[in-house]
């Protein structure tokens, strides 16, 4: 049978939803499934942890040099506890992508990254090439799996469970090679991009940074979280982590609505989980038409304002 | 210092890759490749690095067959001092890759190895962190920002919640965000220029690295299509078409 260990994944206060989505990752490998949580002050994400859905243990590592996610800290503590397991189990977040590989390394494994479904315990399906092939990879007998999880392909885990607690200190301290400075968060207080039941992005055709106003106003009357295309971040409309695709987030909203965006491969690839995607954009030409569920062409600048009026 | 740069060959960003009908791969045939974008902004990087007086000397490396030599070359263009080939016609999978790489430092003892974020064509986003971790030295991934100071440097990298900082000792591996530099074009003249730099040929069984544990790559399958979308005229249609979908 699988023993399956999950890394926690939490900004301090909270459990971030991906871990929920491992789980429901774990449950369809199968097996006991244990969750990992690292920080300092930790015991109500423990709590919530050991809340999911067929979560048995909950394995809390509280230490003060934790609190920040240092991939080399966190993967000595994944290793100190790691024995005995057949799966160690991250999602594919920039978190997970920054320590997973660190942990298979050390185990002397190669990884699977973006689990996107399971096919057997030691076999899975992930996308490749921004998602153009879907391929099944297939661990070697007897080697740990050591995995990401594509979130965007999972539901989150019911928090009807009821795990036990372990509490336990470090097994290592911190190196000293590598020091946390801080964070910055540009973004305010919308949804989060990969939780989101309805996102809102912009792309180059909004123009400016002021111009993005009306992304803003639409997506505070949808209660929708604000996307954005490589393009408009690079030219400094928004903040980076409002990037979708292939190199930002990988997202899976109810409603995708994508204003003044061309509809680029890349692009293309962090929105296909999407339930519903509508294009607007003056192009009708635009690649982005191929992909919508619904198009409209026009002046999105013309066509924001009547959409709100429509909603009140 | 040295600097160690990782050149990937890949199917270009703009090729539309598309599965063979048998499920045994991806259409390559007369594919146009070129150096893995991220891995030219991280090129990019090390030759401003060393042009601020900050490194003596850029190396790129690439494993692979001896078509890699191409992009290589691409990367001498660039700049770059000079190459090596981590000879191998076997399909590497990044563990092998950083252990093959771990090899190339214990001959050059760089103060940075800077690789790409991720490599278009497998979407790994491994390597890095896996060489980091066989090294033992410090990761940072994922930098929009690179600023060295002595021993050590400053890194923002570009996560879910925004920039994070950090500050690693050297050396270190540094993969590179998009949004790290634009990297130059390379002028013709260059390319002249880089024929007479020096590439080296070194084989994995000269650098003493098997291929061990790879995962096996069944099936590819083309992913799932979505059904043929619809267009509506005006902003009334569009509302009242997701009114009947039920997502308003
Ligand atoms: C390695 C790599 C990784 C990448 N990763 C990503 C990624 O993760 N995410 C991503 O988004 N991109 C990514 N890109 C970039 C991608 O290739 C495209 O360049 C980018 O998505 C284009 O953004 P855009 O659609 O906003 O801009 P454009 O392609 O310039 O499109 C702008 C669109 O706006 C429309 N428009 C203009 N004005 C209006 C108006 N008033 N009303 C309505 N429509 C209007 C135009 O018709 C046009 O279609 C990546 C590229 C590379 C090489
Ligand atoms: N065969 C290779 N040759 C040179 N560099 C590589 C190779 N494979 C991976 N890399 C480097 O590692 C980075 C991340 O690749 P990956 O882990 O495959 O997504 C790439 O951007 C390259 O810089």
């Amino acid at each position: 049978m699988s023993k399956i260990l999950i890394i926690a994944e939490h900004d301090g206060q909270s459990l971030n939803i991906s871990t929920a989505k491992c789980v429901t990752c774990a449950q369809a490998i199968g097996g006991n499934i244990d969750i990992a949580v690292f920080g300092s002050g930790i015991e109500t994400i423990a709590a919530e942890a050991a809340s999911l859905e067929s979560v048995a243990r909950v394995i809390a590592v509280d230490a003060e040099h934790l609190s920040a996610p240092i991939a080399a800290n966190w993967a000595n503590e994944v290793l100190a506890i790691a024995d005995g397991y057949s799966h160690l189990l991250g999602p594919s977040t920039t978190l997970g992508k920054d320590l997973m590989p660190r942990i298979a390394a050390l185990a002397g494994v190669n990884q699977v990254s973006d689990i996107m479904a399971v096919n057997a315990p030691t076999s899975f399906k992930r996308p490749i090439y921004a998602g153009n092939a879907i391929i099944d990879v297939e661990v070697p007998a007897g080697a740990t799996v050591v995995a990401t999880v594509r979130i965007a392909s999972w539901q989150a885990a019911a928090t009807t469970g009821g795990g036990s607690v372990e509490v336990r200190s470090a097994s290592s301290n911190a190196v000293k090679h590598t020091r946390y400075v801080g964070l910055k968060s540009g973004g305010g207080e919308r949804p989060d991009l990969q939780s989101a039941q309805r996102v809102v992005s912009g792309g180059r055709g909004v123009g400016s940074e002021e111009n993005f106003k009306v992304i803003y106003s639409l997506a505070d009357k949808l209660g929708a979280g604000v996307g954005a295309s490589r393009a408009a971040v690079d030219a400094g409309y928004v903040p980076n982590e409002m990037q979708v695709g292939q190199t930002g987030k990988i997202i899976s909203p109810d409603l995708y609505m994508a204003f003044g965006i061309s509809g680029a491969i890349q692009h293309v690839t962090g929105i296909k989980d999407a339930g519903t995607i509508v294009a607007i954009n003056k192009d009708s030409e635009s690649p982005i038409f191929e992909i919508a569920d619904i198009g409209l062409v026009g002046d999105l600048f013309k066509i924001i304002p009547e959409l709100e009026k429509l909603l009140d | 210092m040295k600097i160690l740069v990782g050149i990937k060959r890949v199917v270009d960003y703009n090729v539309r890759v598309r599965v063979l009908a048998d499920g045994s791969g991806v259409d390559t045939d007369g594919v146009k490749m070129s150096v893995n974008p991220f891995d030219e902004i991280a090129l990019e990087e090390a030759l401003r690095i060393r042009d601020a007086g900050n490194a003596e000397e850029v190396i790129v490396v690439s494993a692979g067959g001896d078509e890699c030599q191409q992009q290589l070359r691409t990367g001498l263009a660039m700049g770059a001092d000079r190459a090596i080939q981590i000879q191998t016609s076997e399909g590497l999978q990044p563990l092998s890759t950083a252990r093959a790489f771990l090899k190339v430092i214990e001959r050059e003892d760089p103060g940075l190895v800077l690789l790409g974020k991720q490599a278009i064509d497998d979407d790994n986003c491994q390597t890095g962190q896996m060489l980091a971790a066989l090294w033992e030295r410090p990761q940072a991934t994922s930098a929009s920002k690179l600023e060295l100071n002595g021993n050590s440097a400053t890194v923002v990298r570009e996560v879910d919640a925004g920039l994070e900082t950090i500050e690693i000792d050297l050396p270190a591996v540094v993969t590179v965000d998009l949004r790290l530099n634009e990297p130059r074009f390379v002028k013709l003249p260059d390319i002249m220029k880089a024929k007479r730099k020096p590439m080296d040929v070194v084989s994995l069984e000269e650098l003493g690295v098997a291929i061990e544990g790879n995962l096996e790559i069944g099936h590819y399958a083309p992913p799932p299509q979505r059904e043929q979308g619809i267009m509506v005229e005006d902003a009334a249609q569009l509302v009242e078409e997701l009114k009947n979908r039920g997502l308003l």
